[in-house]
């Protein structure tokens, strides 16, 4: 990749927080060291990885207000993260987490492990209690 | 508390890491030095370890290996600590910066909110380092940033304890001692050997130049076999793997070229020049393949003929590389 053909696509996700450094070819073919804001189909790429993970979250949603799951379903989706791990932040095992995300176990989950569960996902426990909290269309 | 610490961006985290402690400790060591000596460039396809039901692909080495190799190669002797809870974590590091060592470590990238949203997977791997702490948050120089930035206490917590794969545990480390007597042209030599080595002789089809190759045969029939959905979703995921934060443009090849550029002039070889000028053609190879993967991600058809393409272009790299590195490997063992 030649110095001049470092793309910038201004259409991008990084906020202007960041100018990622690429390794490019002056005229002799000797490295320099370029910034670039961007790239299109590595931003199509990312976009798309998003899509899967906004799909999954509000699929969860959903589930959570037609009462066919518990809150931590979404939450746990919201936080890009899978059973295992949920199941390793909380300390305790993945079928455990399983139940916990069937409303009718959820209602039992001790006050404890429930402020394990408000922990792991950055809320309080009030608002993790809360699935009304669900129903507008939510922000990422 | 904080010390006089000068931070230089880089693409790869974990070669820009390596780069900034040793310039902290007075030896000048630019990225692709640290990222070649330490055989940092790789390709691997391992179909049957997935993540999120994407098997994995990876352009380099195995985290943590560059500043291993690195520091065997220069004499460099490095402190590793992990801990048990993010209380004595949080308590050593805060030790280490009272007395002036900036500490690199390991952190998940989900947590460190000073980058944009959209990279902020569950990357368990990224290293940084911590330099200093002022009005309770701590300085931090994140080598893919383009200047330092600073963190909270509790994200840089929850960021060195995060769960998954692989679990950071808290792990830092920094220089403990440095000989400063190195055989500067041995190192590159060796590295290269390695590099080369594991590009073109390892007799396991899924690495090196065989495993790109590999992969472009399993390429050519992801959209039979997978249908569109799926065929799309891991195209993406093989541009985000060369391409995202951190690789510093096509997988790796563009650093390590780089590096070769350096390496040729500091040792006067003209055929390291030679070899990274046909590793610049290869990475712009790959470039061009992930700017039609763009297209067909955009365009979201998944038709047979366009994965054929692309199978085709990937094959054309991994013969390109086979060349390259079997003759880099010639010239290694002839010195």
């Amino acid at each position: 990749m030649k110095e001049n053909q470092v793309p910038q696509d201004s259409e991008n996700l990084n906020e202007g927080k960041l100018a990622k450094l690429y390794y490019a070819t002056d005229e002799n073919g000797h490295y320099v060291k370029v910034n670039s804001v961007g790239w299109e189909p590595e931003t199509i790429a990312m976009r798309q990885a998003w899509e899967i993970v906004e799909d999954g979250v509000e699929e969860a949603r959903e589930k959570v207000i037609n009462g066919k799951a518990s809150p931590i379903l979404y939450y746990m989706k919201k936080n890009i993260m899978t059973i295992p791990m949920v199941a390793s932040y909380v300390g305790t095992l993945g079928w455990r987490v399983r139940l916990d995300m069937l409303p009718f176990f959820f209602n039992r989950v001790s006050k404890k492990r429930m402020e394990r569960y408000a922990f792991t996902f950055r809320i309080t426990v009030d608002e993790l209690k809360n699935p009304e909290k669900l129903m507008p269309s939510n922000e990422r | 508390m904080s010390v006089e610490y000068t931070h230089g961006q880089s693409a790869h985290c974990e070669s820009g890491v390596v780069s900034n402690l040793l310039r902290f400790h007075g030896m000048k060591f630019d990225e692709p030095m640290v990222f070649g000596i330490g055989s940092g460039l790789f390709f691997s396809y391992l179909p049957f370890v997935r993540l999120n039901g994407i098997p994995v692909v990876s352009y380099r080495i195995w985290p943590g290996h560059i500043f291993k190799r690195f520091a065997k190669r220069m004499g460099i002797t490095i402190e590793r600590q992990k801990f048990s809870t993010p209380r004595a974590a949080m308590l050593e590091l805060d030790k280490k910066i009272e007395q002036g060592q900036p500490v690199g470590m390991l952190t998940s990238v989900f947590y460190l909110d000073y980058l944009p949203a959209a990279y902020r997977f569950h990357f368990n791997a990224h290293n940084i380092i911590v330099f200093g702490k002022k009005n309770g948050r701590y300085l931090v120089s994140d080598p893919v940033m383009e200047h330092p930035t600073e963190i909270s206490f509790d994200d840089l917590a929850r960021a060195r304890f995060a769960k998954g794969i692989p679990e950071p545990s808290g792990r830092m480390y920094y220089p403990k001692k440095m000989t400063g007597d190195y055989d500067l042209e041995k190192a590159i030599w060796s590295g290269i050997r390695q590099t080369s080595d594991d590009m073109t002789h390892i007799p396991v089809p899924l690495f090196g130049a065989k495993g790109m190759h590999y992969l472009s045969t399993r390429l050519r029939k992801w959209p039979k076999r997978l249908g569109n959905r799926t065929a799309i979703l891991w195209l993406g995921n093989l541009i985000r793997m060369q391409e995202e934060i951190g690789t510093g443009g096509a997988g790796f090849r563009f650093i390590y070229a780089a590096f070769l550029d350096q390496a040729g002039s500091i040792l006067k070889n003209g055929g390291l020049f030679n070899a990274s000028r046909n590793l610049t053609k290869s990475g712009d190879m790959l470039r061009d393949f992930a700017y039609y993967a763009g297209r067909v991600c955009k365009d979201r058809k998944s038709d047979t003929k366009s994965f054929a393409e692309l199978a085709d272009m990937l094959d054309r790299c991994a013969r390109q590389e086979q060349e390259i590195f079997s003759e880099l490997y010639a010239l290694s063992k002839s010195k």
